[in-house]
């Protein structure tokens, strides 16, 4: 394009002006942006369940990611739609970490598979894409995994300096084979249902709950899931997490806070019905769950009061599966039941318009 | 003085634009722009119903001397920015896109001012008095907006107000035509606001600027002291300048849904409309020309120039040294909400307050993508709206849902479409739906 020079001065021809309407400037994020940072968020978790259950995890976690990479491809070549945009928003790869950190680290290779098209397909392609699935996709194909192969998805690798004195261990050795173990959450249970809620069992879990044992949970030596035994690689993540601005804090504190009240209350009066609530704050998939799952921008609320109920929901729900449910762990299936209800609390919850302050003729509801 | 971050008011909402911008021009104290052989006055200058002119082809005219008369009492005067020929009453390029009528003048080189009011002593003159002077001097808010200033004097008298506010945030990013003229022009800055608070008959005078302009905060905070002028330190946040955020960090008070700010008991006045009024009561002054911050990174010389209305676009381009590329967007007004330009040929006018050049990288949209409900518009919508699901609903044709949710209360400031990450047109869904429902209102 040539310049029109006058009196040294180059001005501009006004050619080819771009007329749009404002703003004229965008953030310089992007959502593709905002998932790298995610999966930055997840390094921590995946490094403490590679350090805890061995480079077997590690493998999980790559055949997901990629198993899930490939099926949203696959999805696309099969529904007509442009391959690189959507796999290259990253959303695919964070649903597969996330996914792998849900996984026991066990698994064999089919069962990443299987979950990556649950996750893709059924939880978010069908739906639309990224944006219109109502359910977080990693724990849509974590809970049809737990349901269609409850044996292989509970079947617990024990982590790495487990030893005899762990409760559980000795009777998981004896009963099964030497290389699995159980989870705190899931030896709680069973002696629940052996003992019923008796003195006997107030005992068990003040045994479960001690405080040395308490410490080892919270570094993360304990059997679970890759990423969800320990709490300060989850803690770490979340932190990270705040700072990239990427969740609202109040979705956390809130799940783990009511979870821990409502135990917390029910532990003080009646022992023998549930553990103490730091034992369910420091095991199962609570912080993974309250930090990573519940969290997740699609599937939570879009206001601050709208998160709070959320996670409140979440937190009854989990506590109630927890302490009067069939399954040891709830935290899967209260953030999903949430999730269906966040297009109601989003229309309840919303912040009052500014401006909107007396009544003003019928224009408030 | 220094006010600690405790003390720095704002509002619930809003976004912090990257703005690198600002350091461009901010430090560029204000030049006077050399006579120009043509200027184009743009008739329909402001809100209201636009002047009707009173010269004819042909005319001579003085600097100063009315051109065109206020048509009712939503309309402000037009006034000659200098002394010459009248040579065509017609359209030009206006600054909206499309031919707007103007005058235009062909300057003799004399600069010669016509006969001027007298000027008037403001703390004995009649409040009366004072707002036909500014009636009279075609004062209208320089802001943006274009308020005729003599309506916003002139409230109700069933609502009652009792604060003035001035309006120094200067929000968007970029422009510092405001910053340079309450650092240059103080004294009258202050002196209109109690020309102003005189008129309207209220003591509690507020003057509220960005905390980055400290430096403008510091030489008005010593000129205020021992005057019932206050001046406030605002957060630097978008939409600051909004004049109900404006009102509701300052006061307190929310202005309400379809109401004006006396219905919060407050009238806001831009900073470089009080000085214009100083001009006006004590000089005798018509609004004649106004400062412009011509700037962009593409810009040889960005800085700040005092700009008769009328002077066009490529002239203020030329004074600013030029280009370093071909700009692929120019804006009059700030990027937040500021308007692109078609024509180089388009004239300032008195609401003028920066010329921003874009370069093409900076001019293209980026590709929208699907929502990700990340919530950050909601979280920075200054009105509390839930944008993206009001987009939505837009997008889905659903004017019911969309007023519902309070579409018509949004101000269109763009933080929306500013933080979205998949760069949904959220603002712009926005102003299609309220179009659309003000047509079908009608």
């Amino acid at each position: 394009m040539s310049e029109e020079v006058k009196n040294d001065v180059k001005l501009p021809t006004g050619k080819r002006l771009v007329l749009s309407s404002s703003p004229h400037i965008s953030t310089s994020e992007s959502v593709r942006k905002i998932m790298l940072k995610v999966l930055v968020a997840m390094v921590p978790a995946c490094a403490a369940g590679v350090w805890f259950f061995g480079l077997r995890a590690l493998l999980v976690i790559v055949l997901s990611t990629v198993f899930c990479i490939g099926a949203e491809a696959l999805w696309c070549l099969l529904a007509k739609k442009p391959v690189g945009p959507t796999v290259g928003d990253c959303s695919a790869a964070v649903t597969g970490v996330l996914l792998a950190l849900n996984l026991p680290p066990s698994v064999p290779w089919y069962v990443p598979l299987i979950g990556a098209f649950l996750a893709i397909w059924l939880g978010k392609q069908v739906f639309g894409g990224l944006g219109c699935n109502p359910f977080n996709p990693a724990l849509v194909a974590r809970v049809g995994l737990l349901i269609a192969i409850p044996a292989v998805m509970t079947t617990w690798t024990p982590p790495r300096g487990m030893d005899e004195k762990y409760p559980g261990v000795k009777e998981f050795r004896q009963s099964v084979d030497a290389t699995t173990c159980a989870t705190p959450l899931g030896v709680a249970g069973q002696r629940k249902k052996i003992v019923g809620r008796s003195e006997a069992a107030r005992r068990n879990f003040a045994q479960v709950s001690s405080r040395r044992l308490l410490k080892r949970f919270f570094w993360g030596q304990r059997g679970g899931c890759i990423g969800e035994t320990c709490a300060p690689a989850l803690i770490l993540g979340a932190l990270l997490l705040f700072a990239f601005n990427l969740i609202n804090w109040r979705v956390p504190l809130c799940f783990a806070g009511t979870v821990f009240v409502i135990t917390g209350v029910i532990n003080y009066f009646l022992p023998g019905v549930t553990p103490p609530p730091l034992f369910h704050l420091l095991t199962g998939g609570l912080l993974l769950g309250a930090i990573f799952m519940a969290t997740d921008m699609v599937t939570c609320p879009l206001t601050g009061s709208g998160c709070v109920a959320f996670a409140i929901g979440c937190g009854v729900l989990t506590s109630v599966i927890r302490i009067w449910g069939n399954y040891p762990e709830g935290v899967s299936f209260s953030i999903l039941l949430m999730n269906a209800l966040v297009p109601l609390i989003d229309r309840w919850f919303t912040d009052r318009p500014f401006g909107y302050v007396r009544k003003r003729k019928g224009e408030v509801k | 003085m220094n006010k600690s971050s405790r003390d720095v008011m704002t509002f619930k909402g809003g976004i912090h634009p990257a703005d690198s911008g600002k350091v461009l021009s901010e430090n560029r104290p204000t030049l006077t722009a050399p006579l120009l052989e043509r200027y184009q006055v743009l008739l329909c200058e402001n809100v209201g119903k636009p002047p009707k002119p009173v010269v004819n082809v042909g005319d001579q005219v003085g600097k100063y001397q009315l051109i065109a008369a206020a048509d009712g009492f939503v309309s402000a005067n037009l006034h000659a920015p200098t002394s010459g020929k009248v040579v065509k009453i017609g359209e030009v390029p206006g600054p909206m896109g499309i031919p707007a009528p103007a005058i235009e003048i062909e300057a003799d080189g004399e600069d010669r001012a016509a006969e001027l009011f007298p000027p008037l002593n403001w703390e004995t003159a009649d409040p009366k008095e004072l707002v036909k002077r500014i009636a009279d001097c075609g004062l209208v808010g320089m802001g943006g907006a274009s308020f005729p200033s003599h309506v916003k004097l002139s409230p109700p008298p069933d609502k009652k107000v009792d604060t003035l506010i001035l309006n120094g945030a200067e929000c968007e990013p970029f422009l510092t035509a405001d910053h340079r003229l309450m650092l240059e022009r103080p004294r009258d800055v202050i002196t209109g606001a109690r020309i102003m608070a005189r008129i309207l008959n209220v003591a509690n005078i507020n003057i509220g600027i960005e905390i980055n302009k400290r430096d403008a905060v510091e030489s008005l905070e010593t000129l205020a002291e021992g005057t019932n002028v206050k001046i406030i330190p605002l957060k630097v946040r978008y939409p600051q300048g909004s004049e109900k955020h404006l009102i509701q960090a300052i006061a307190g008070r929310e202005v309400p849904s379809g109401g004006l700010p006396a219905d919060a008991g407050c009238v806001v006045q831009n900073v470089a409309t009080a000085a214009a009024c100083t001009d006006a009561v004590m000089k005798g002054l018509p609004l004649v020309e106004r400062i412009v911050t011509v700037t962009g990174e593409i810009v040889c010389r960005p800085g700040n120039w005092k700009l008769r209305i009328g002077t066009p676009l490529l002239e203020a381009l030329r004074l600013a040294g030029g280009v370093t590329e071909e700009p692929g967007k120019i804006l009059f007004g700030g990027p937040m909400m500021g308007f692109a330009q078609r024509s180089l040929g388009v004239p300032i006018a008195k609401n003028t307050s920066g010329i921003l050049l874009l370069t093409r990288e900076e001019a293209l949209r980026h590709r929208a993508t699907s929502c990700i409900r990340c919530g950050r518009c909601v979280q920075g919508c200054p009105m509390h709206l839930s944008s993206c699901l009001l987009a939505t609903a837009i997008e889905n044709g659903r004017w019911d849902l969309a007023q519902q949710n309070h579409v018509m209360d949004c101000i269109e400031c763009g933080s929306c479409a500013y933080v979205c990450p998949a760069h949904r047109p959220l603002v712009q869904l926005m102003r299609s739906a309220k179009m659309e429902l003000r047509k079908r209102k009608k």
